[in-house]
């Protein structure tokens, strides 16, 4: 129907469930700090496409369940993940028409401020981490931004065409 | 009116959405205080961690397949060789163990003489380490024991050579664990030639524990081997915990530079033990955060 909301859920929802596996999958060591956030980026593209369906809440739960599953500060994620969710929102209109190049900046942006976020809440929480972690998957996630594009992509026209 | 009509129809505006933020918001805020500054929200992650543990299975299924593979297609030579291996070393431990007995009963009757109190012997358990990554600023692993299988937070955790951390979180079915090398972590140690107390904590680096409480002129050389104390109440005294690498005595300061290298490899098991002691008091024991 119209392009804000998809009521096929589980398709998204399983995208969601493989962001949150790809966080836990284990690296190697020098890998570790350069894991994209999967979570971040498929919730900026389901939150720029599909604002009524995938907004600030289903972020701030999923944020739960990374916290849980990383034994991160319970809230921390949710967090974070609400705000730069709570932005895409705001400014999906403008993201969708965004050329590629602008829309990765944004993306970097956004993740810039979401690992901002985490790292300001470890601060407080006294906890210390090395640089490299917080640009690491900023840049990382930037990168691997337009090959999410394309997977997400395809899912969303299957559920869209499928409705 | 124009106005109004398109700012109606426009697919852009999600109704409330400030509103909602700001719950949202000030709900993960309250959630955080909780969490961090008490421990209110055990149930609330014991919950949300059976919603989790479908994922962390999934994950660390290929990884045991392999393993399973592995295993099951090791060749005949491969075994016979691991089973002599095994062999001779049981043998070996089963001629220290029959020492240990003598020993045992030797101590019992010391500490009887001197009236202290019978050291308990510690039920353990053994847990797997699950293939999943855990905190990404911590060094912390998962393990497959929860609290259904009675592990508590602060629980010790060894290998074979020596402690390998303490459980932090208990989720039903699995646990979260930091290991002593975390940044975070201080850990009660003794010198084990003349019982030298002091704390040894974690750098963030698998290899390397700093002791930075022992005094210029303190009895400590390379080569000594550390053992928890047991002061602290989380881990049982005696087991071996770390190898005093460097001592490197600055006369301007008071306190010597000193870092020891763990016995366990923090990085590479891949079993550990759940220690149960049976002197045990549920004792509010912090990971450490100063």
């Amino acid at each position: 129907m119209s392009s804000g909301g998809g009521t096929q859920r589980l398709p998204v929802f399983i995208t969601i469930i493989v962001a949150l596996m790809l966080m836990v999958v284990p690296l190697p060591d020098w890998a570790a700090p350069f894991r994209p956030d999967w979570v971040a980026l498929t919730l900026i593209y389901w939150a720029m496409m599909m604002p009524r369906t995938w907004s600030v809440g289903s972020a701030w739960i999923i944020g739960i369940l990374l916290d849980v599953a990383q034994g991160t500060i319970l809230g921390q994620h949710a967090l974070a993940l609400c705000l730069i969710v709570f932005i895409t929102v705001r400014f999906h209109l403008l993201m969708r028409v965004f050329p590629l190049q602008q829309l990765a900046a944004t993306v970097f942006a956004i993740l810039a401020l979401y690992q901002f976020i985490l790292f300001w809440i470890n601060g407080i929480a006294g906890i210390d981490v090395p640089a490299v972690d917080y640009w690491g998957p900023v840049i990382t996630g930037t990168l691997f931004w337009p090959a999410v594009l394309v997977v997400l992509r395809g899912v969303r026209v299957r559920v869209q065409l499928g409705h | 009116m124009v106005a109004s009509r398109t700012s109606n129809t426009n697919p852009a505006r999600i109704p409330a959405l400030g509103v909602r933020v700001l719950i949202l918001l000030f709900a993960s805020i309250l959630l955080m205080v909780l969490d961090h500054r008490q421990n209110h929200l055990d149930a609330v992650r014991k919950a949300v961690g059976a919603a989790v543990y479908p994922i962390q299975l999934v994950v660390d299924a290929p990884f045991r397949l392999w393993e399973w593979v592995r295993e099951s297609t090791k060749s005949r030579d491969e075994m016979q060789q691991e089973l002599n291996h095994l062999r001779n070393e049981r043998l070996f431990t089963r001629a220290e163990l029959q020492q240990l007995n003598a020993l045992k009963a030797e101590n019992a009757r010391l500490r009887d003489l001197l009236e202290a109190r019978a050291r308990v012997r510690d039920e353990i358990r053994v847990a797997k380490i699950m293939a999943v990554d855990a905190n990404p600023y911590r060094h912390n692993i998962v393990i497959d024991i929860g609290a259904r299988e009675g592990a508590y937070d602060g629980q010790a955790i060894i290998d074979a050579v020596g402690v390998i951390g303490q459980v932090i979180a208990t989720g039903l079915t699995t646990s979260q664990a930091m290991l002593i090398s975390d940044p975070s972590h201080s850990l009660p140690v003794e010198v084990n030639r003349n019982g030298l107390r002091t704390i040894a904590n974690g750098t963030g680096e698998f290899g390397r524990l700093d002791l930075p409480f022992v005094t210029n002129n303190a009895d400590i050389q390379p080569g000594d081997l550390l053992v928890t104390s047991g002061l602290g109440g989380a881990f049982p005294a005696g087991y071996p915990v770390a190898v005093v690498a460097t001592v490197n005595r600055i006369p301007q300061d008071p306190f010597a530079d000193v870092t020891a290298t763990p016995t366990a490899a923090l990085d590479q098991v891949r079993e550990v033990m759940l220690i149960w002691s049976s002197a045990e008091t549920q004792t509010e024991t912090e990971p450490g955060d100063e």
